[in-house]
């Protein structure tokens, strides 16, 4: 494999058109300057720190540390469904199902595509787990955000629906099965379109990566379906989880709709 | 017979006895928590208080054999389903009473949204009286229909009442309230009931 390596100094010139975004942003008095320059610096020391962890970790090799990189994507994947979210389940409930489906669903099918396909040595080695779980929870993590969002919206506009049907001796689980539905159709979405569209519209980037890297396109191709049909499986299985998991946080015991548990709309 | 002792949600502070057969009106200004207190023995919010049919604690079973028995009918019906009969486990046996409170009989097939106010309200009824219910939680039931309409239902109900069903009747109109109850609860704004006869 052979690729051309990049300094730090070739990097001046394409930065160059960052710029001249915000001199656009000047001149049409688009008062974006700030946020340009905030977006641009963070993401300049986000990926600079990610990449010295990333050669921390593929140094050590280490199942401790791995695990532990592993736990904080998923914190900040479950922040970014919270923050997603136009009614919000109150405060550790919330945090709890977002984090905790997209660990299981995300976790489960990186594992499982390391110990059955790619076996790498050892298993959990992070040049492979990393890559995999980031790119599949942020798919797994579009989905449930969606889910979740469809589900509470969906159960506040049809409460008179979902209601009816608890009063003439639904369970809750068949009140709300149509919201489930229309839930886990949103969730899934963004997967089948981008699956959909994927080759004709947009080049993926991983493979777009590994073709710069020199990789033989056919050889990308066959990576990047892997990886497509991981995010198709772990955005199923996380948005079940938390669709139903927010389906038992909106119900109680005696089969009841609570939408009192539901946070008031976020006013921004 | 449906007991119902201390019966507590927000401010809302109720007890009462209703015989089987026997309907009983409640009335009192928008607002009060008349559909506050029928929600609440429906067991459809959380409450506290013990309310029992012929002896048997509600939560004895499971909150959908609850309400299968005590069933509460809103005052604005909602409906699953894009398509009238699809809300109905048997079109076909709910069709003399569709006929009976003036709807063709055709309109099993209809979507939902083309029903009107009225249509909506007495399918919902329909649907609520096919349980069978021993206890009835009606939410205003009349509030959009015509003379002629609120006539067949009133005479529906008390057929129901005849055999046995037990009834709690939200109005805002006295001269229903005095045609079909034989007590009338009047809701006052501390969340108690008043009982008074017609």
């Amino acid at each position: 494999m052979t690729y051309i390596q990049l300094a730090y100094g070739d990097l001046v010139l394409p930065a160059l058109l960052v710029v001249m975004d915000g001199a656009l942003s000047l001149a049409l008095r688009l008062r974006l300057e700030r946020q340009l320059a905030i977006a641009t610096v963070r993401m300049v020391v986000q990926l600079v720190l990610v990449g010295y962890v990333l050669t921390f970790l593929f140094a050590a090799v280490s199942l401790l540390w791995t695990a532990l990189a592993a736990c904080i994507m998923v914190l900040f994947a479950s922040r970014e469904i919270i923050a997603r979210q136009k009614r919000r389940l109150p405060g550790m409930w919330s945090y709890g199902l977002g984090a905790g489906c997209t660990l299981l669903a995300a976790g489960t099918v990186t594992i499982f595509s390391l110990l059955t396909e790619l076996r790498p040595d050892p298993w959990y080695h992070p040049r492979y787990a990393l890559p995999l779980l980031g790119m599949i929870l942020g798919n797994t993590m579009t989905g449930i955000s969606l889910g979740l969002d469809a589900l509470t919206n969906g159960l506040v506009r049809e409460r008179a629906a979902v209601e009816a049907s608890l009063a003439l001796g639904g369970t809750r689980y068949q009140a709300l099965l149509p919201a489930l539905r229309d839930a886990m159709r949103s969730g899934l979405m963004p997967t089948i379109n981008a699956m959909a569209a994927i080759g004709l519209v947009s080049l993926p980037g991983m493979m777009t990566g590994q073709i710069l890297a020199g990789v033989e396109p056919i050889d990308a191709v066959k990576y990047q379906l892997l990886i497509m049909f991981l995010i198709a499986g772990g955005t199923g299985l996380g948005t079940l989880a938390a669709v139903l998991g927010g389906a038992r946080l909106l119900t109680d015991h005696r089969h009841r709709l609570r939408l009192d548990r539901v946070l008031a709309e976020k006013s921004a | 017979m449906l007991t119902v002792r201390a019966l507590r949600r927000l401010h809302i502070s109720v007890s009462f006895d209703l015989q089987d057969g026997e309907c009983v009106a409640l009335q009192g200004p928008s607002g009060v928590g008349k559909t506050l207190l029928l929600r609440s023995i429906a067991d459809l919010d959380p409450n506290e208080g013990t309310v029992t049919l012929d002896g048997t604690l509600r939560e004895a079973m499971p909150a959908p054999a609850w309400r299968k028995r005590v069933t509460y009918l809103a005052a604005e019906p909602g409906w699953w389903s894009d398509i009238v009969q699809d809300h109905f486990s048997g079109w076909d046996d709910a069709l003399p009473l569709v006929t009976r409170l003036g709807l063709p009989s055709s309109c099993g097939p209809w979507p939902v949204q083309r029903l009107s106010t009225g249509e909506s309200q007495r399918l919902a009824l329909v649907r609520a009286l096919m349980l069978r219910s021993r206890v009835l939680l009606l939410d205003e039931p009349t509030s959009a229909l015509d003379s002629a309409s609120t006539a067949a239902v009133e005479s529906l109900i008390a057929e129901r009442i005849a055999n046995g069903t037990s009834v709690v009747w939200s109005t805002h109109d006295s001269a229903q309230a005095s045609r079909v109850a034989s007590r009338i609860f009047v809701m006052s704004a501390d969340g108690r009931i008043g009982d008074s006869r017609p």
